[in-house]
């Protein structure tokens, strides 16, 4: 346990996973983010009368995927209820989700700790559920308007309920990374947590060290980024201990968090709680998911992150902090086995994905998957490099001209003329250019002390590279001018 | 024309002996000049039948059209229909206009029927005597003093009224057999999951089930060869053989075993009505059947289950109704909780809004296993009562009501009363067994009704007893009076 001044932290997420299906888990309705309000809801989503939910059998089957990966007892017949509630952007006045027979039973997800260490955080369950739609308010209720947008409502949730095993915000935030990390590598997410792809609600109490019987936990709804569950954490942990050292107490409540102003507040307490008034939805029948569906999912399930970060190790002998970084996103992943393949160098490639490019998407806030510059384009980048066409400098030039739309690496190298020479022949002329004309750095360099003079080598650098307009090689050059200067003594 | 049944109908149709849009505008005037007595029906598609017929038409010239080519038909006031207001008898949806169509309304459109308009019913398919509509009441065309039944009066009433030829209904705890049996029509509740419930409004969804009112059992087998089909749109349709229900009608009933539950002939079963239900067990038997004395232990528990089930359901189902996509909504909202709770205040009569209360307090917290686990049970121990009842015969017959159509308002501030208008026909519904009413004697001059309850998609045997039946007996020829 971990404690802070005589007090231990007990946390539990429950994570939403918006499903990457093409349509909705009850409609045939499209799920793509983004579109015009209210253009991507049918009928069933907009609870028309009459109306009926046929269940998504891809949605099933993620939800599967997501209990093998995670070595969970599958529920081979797992059932639908009502989760009664008014609410405008709810449109049926309830949602339709799993309680009494999950889906995705116990199972058990292993995190990476800063200090090396590891440890197994246990999944309670995993339910399949709809999404609700968007609220939008603007003004008061009288003044104001509220739009409701229903494209998201019908959208297919998993949502992973772990036990409280954590006892830190670095342990929930470990977890909730691996949980990214394994979703988007088998493809059953797309991870964009922007879009609200995964949203995580944290439980959290706090005891007094040692102690066996939990506190009053408070529960911190629908965080979208790691960093915000991070502040959210530290912040609600530091707020309970301080009224429990007041000689207060904690209120059961749920609480919301603002990431823009840091701060959180009590939404509902548990006296306001709902009664949800759960009831098997007659509409639908038990999903039953049989051996032989669950034998086929289990062979053609994608590779896990730990399994993936084992074979970067191996296969392109990378460092385990750079296998680990790229073998824990999918996107980051794919794209770097791709690139690798084109740039036939599996380092370069490893430290211009996680550098130059990630540094570039992180800093326009562009996922991998949509990035401009492709990972054949990266590779072929890379290749130049690896063969010494190009400089590492000229190269940052070229990736720019990629990032821009200007074409591959190699018409950009073609159309700009920056092929770096590095023909002997030329070189040595171009040295020898620089050499006759500036004679007085020749004197210079010539009664300098041995000892500074490769010091001095820089300023002659400076001018090749000038007259090359950067184009020459820089090894080469050095050991040209070393020669030449050399010969002078 | 008014009396010819849909088998006639067809054969007139066929034959050029008359047009379906002579045919329609016959019924389209009949509803103009009779309906006001009736208020059975309360959207009147005149255009749209019209020219339904005039297509209708063509097709029957042209050769090859389908089974109910150019036969006019009304639909339940529950079933959606594209462009059509679909209010099921509520406020609540009296500006509905659905953009799509019910399974059961698509199925008669490709049969090619051409639809006159649509029927009056209980509110939300809740009552029993069509008392609870927002649109009125609908009078029983025998004693315009006395209510139809419900929920399917408006439909039963129009049949009886020769308003239509047929007409669709809807079945949750006896919706077509009460309001059949109190009109003197015949109506049949099939297998739950045999007619799609797509399009089709919900209340109970586990009990709701489609189905049609005609005068005989030949016209129920042909609708129900229309209705009955395999949907992808509704997960609780079931994948079972669809048998061919006309084929089958003149079967001889001899050695047919005709259960007799002693429980449906028990205190509270009016006495006209018992003697009527019991002469035609002895006409059956007249024609070789043989009755066997059986039991339905339970029975007495299924309408107390009926009362937690059917209302849990439809708390949920009618939540939808709150004001915000569409449908009624209340003056000037002063927040959230004030558009909701004075949009459904409003928008839903006084036995819509009882039984959600009723099934909303039935699913809460710490009442949930008393009443609604409770109430799983008992319809386990229901089922279970039929299941052995059908291992020793083949169907069962009783009364389809404790009594002949009763005056307006005779129930009315008695709920329970009401509640027991449905105590013989409830437990087929919980069950999930097809069950249907046939016209089987007059008491005070009204209409007496003969349950037929079947096995699983037993339809095709139940309505080749009742055809048989019908050949030997004329109740389901009589007409009220004024209308023949």
């Amino acid at each position: 346990m971990q404690s802070i001044s005589g007090w231990d932290t007990v946390i539990g997420l429950e994570v939403h996973v918006q499903l990457a299906t093409k349509t909705k888990i009850f409609s045939g309705a499209s799920t793509a983010f983004g579109a015009e309000p209210n253009t991507q809801a049918c009928a069933i989503d907009l609870a028309m009368p009459g109306t009926l939910p046929v269940l998504n059998k891809q949605a099933v089957h993620y939800a599967v995927m997501f209990g093998l990966a995670v070595d969970a007892e599958i529920g081979k017949e797992s059932a639908f209820e009502r989760k009664n509630y008014f609410y405008p952007d709810l449109p049926k006045g309830y949602q339709t989700t799993q309680l009494e027979k999950p889906i995705v039973g116990r199972g058990n997800v292993e995190i990476q700790l800063a200090d090396g260490s590891t440890k197994n955080i246990r999944i309670h369950h995993a339910h399949l559920e709809e999404d609700a739609g968007k609220s939008l308010h603007e003004g008061d209720f009288r003044s104001g308007t509220s739009g409701i947008d229903l494209n998201r409502a019908g959208t297919p949730l998993i949502e992973i309920v772990s036990e409280p095993d954590m006892t830190s915000a670095e342990e929930a935030v470990a977890f909730a990374k691996k949980l990214h990390s394994i979703v988007t590598s088998i493809g059953i997410c797309d991870g964009e947590m922007s879009q609200g792809s995964m949203r995580f609600d944290v439980n959290i109490s706090v005891k007094p060290s040692g102690s066996d019987k939990l506190g009053t936990r408070t529960e911190t709804k629908n965080l979208n980024s790691f960093k915000f569950m991070e502040e959210c954490i530290a912040q609600e942990v530091d707020r309970q201990i301080d009224l429990l050292e007041d000689g207060g107490s904690i209120t059961q409540e749920t609480r919301l968090y603002n990431g823009e102003t840091k701060t959180a507040r009590s939404m509902r307490s548990k006296e306001e709680a709902n009664d949800y008034r759960y009831f098997p939805c007659p509409d639908l029948l038990p999903v039953v998911v049989t051996d032989e569906t669950i034998e086929t999912l289990r062979r053609n399930l994608p590779e896990l992150p730990d399994a993936r970060q084992a074979r970067f190790v191996k296969q392109y002998g990378l460092s385990d902090y750079d296998a680990d970084i790229l073998g824990s996103d999918a996107g980051m992943s794919v794209y770097f086995e791709t690139a690798t393949e084109k740039s036939g160098n599996a380092k370069l490639t490893a430290n211009w994905t996680m550098g130059e490019l990630a540094a570039r998407l992180n800093s326009e806030a562009i996922s991998i998957a949509n990035s401009p510059v492709s990972a054949e384009q990266l590779g072929g980048l890379i290749a130049r490099i690896a063969d010494n066409s190009i400089s590492g400098k000229m190269a940052k030039e070229v990736f720019e001209g990629i990032w821009t739309g200007e074409g591959s690496a190699d018409e950009i190298i073609e159309a700009r003329g920056l092929k770096q020479v590095s023909d002997s022949g030329a070189l040595e002329q171009m040295v020898a250019d620089v050499l006759a004309a500036n004679q007085a750095m020749v004197d210079d360099y010539i009664n300098t002390d041995q000892a500074k003079r490769k010091k001095k080598l820089g300023g002659f650098m400076g001018q090749i590279m000038k007259a090359s307009k950067g184009q020459a090689n820089p090894q080469q050059v050095n050991q040209i001018l070393a020669k030449k200067l050399n010969e002078l003594l | 024309m008014y009396n010819l049944t849909i088998a006639e109908l067809v054969r007139g149709l066929q034959s050029k002996a008359f047009s379906s849009v002579e045919l329609t505008q016959h019924f389209l005037d009949r509803i103009a000049a009779l309906n006001p007595d009736y208020n059975a029906v309360i959207t009147v598609t005149a255009d749209q039948a019209l020219k339904a017929a005039i297509a209708a038409d063509k097709r029957l010239a042209a050769g090859g059209a389908p089974a109910l080519c150019g036969v006019p038909i009304l639909h339940k006031d529950i079933f959606c229909t594209k462009g059509v207001r679909t209010s099921c008898g509520s406020k609540m949806l009296d500006n509905f206009i659905p953009p799509y169509n019910a399974t059961v309304v698509e199925n008669f459109e490709q049969a090619g029927a051409v639809v006159l308009g649509k029927t009056n019913m209980d509110e939300f398919a809740m009552g029993s005597s069509n008392e609870t509509s927002f649109y009125g009441p609908v009078k029983n065309p025998w004693s315009t003093d006395c209510v139809p039944g419900g929920s399917s009066g408006g439909s039963a009433a129009a049949v009886a009224a020769r308003l239509a030829p047929a007409a669709t209904a809807t079945d949750t705890g006896g919706s077509i057999r009460q309001p059949a049996a109190l009109c003197g029509i015949t109506g049949l509740k099939p297998t739950y999951g045999r007619v799609s419930r797509w399009g089709m409004i919900a209340f109970a969804s586990s009990l709701d089930q489609a189905g049609p009112m005609a005068r005989t059992a030949e016209d129920c087998a042909l609708l129900l060869s229309c209705m009955a089909s395999l949907d992808d749109k509704d997960s609780t349709s079931i994948d079972h053989k669809i048998d061919d229900y006309s084929a089958s009608l003149n079967n001889s009933i001899k050695g047919l075993k005709i259960g007799v539950p002693s429980e449906y002939f028990s205190e509270g079963l009016d006495k006209g009505t018992e003697q009527a239900v019991r002469q035609a067990l002895s006409d059956l038997e007249a024609q070789g059947a043989e009755l066997v004395d059986i039991s339905l232990p339970n029975s007495g528990l299924s309408v107390p289950a009926y009362y937690v089930i059917a209302p849990a359901e439809a708390s949920a189902n009618l939540s939808r109704f709150d004001g915000v996509k569409y449908g009624y909504r209340c003056e000037d909202p002063k927040d959230l909780q004030d558009l909701y709770s004075r949009t459904r205040a409003e928008g839903f009569g006084e036995e819509v809004q009882r039984r959600i209360l009723i099934g909303t307090y039935c699913l809460s917290a710490g009442y949930y296993q008393a009443y609604y686990g409770k109430a799983q049970q008992v319809r386990q121990l229901i089922r279970q009562d039929f299941t052995q009842a059908f291992e020793q015969v083949d169907v069962i017959l009783g009364p389809t009501c404790p009594s002949p159509a009763f005056k307006f308002g005779s129930k009315g501030d008695d709920p329970v009363a009401m509640y027991l208008e449905d105590i013989y026909t409830i437990a087929t519904n919980l069950a999930g067994l097809p069950g249907m009413s046939v016209p089987c004697g007059m008491v005070d001059n009204k209409p007496v009704g003969l349950q037929i309850i079947g096995n699983y998609f037993d339809e095709a045997l139940m309505l080749n007893v009742a055809h048989q039946y019908q050949q030997v007996t004329h109740w389901h020829n009589l007409a009220p009076e004024g209308i023949a």
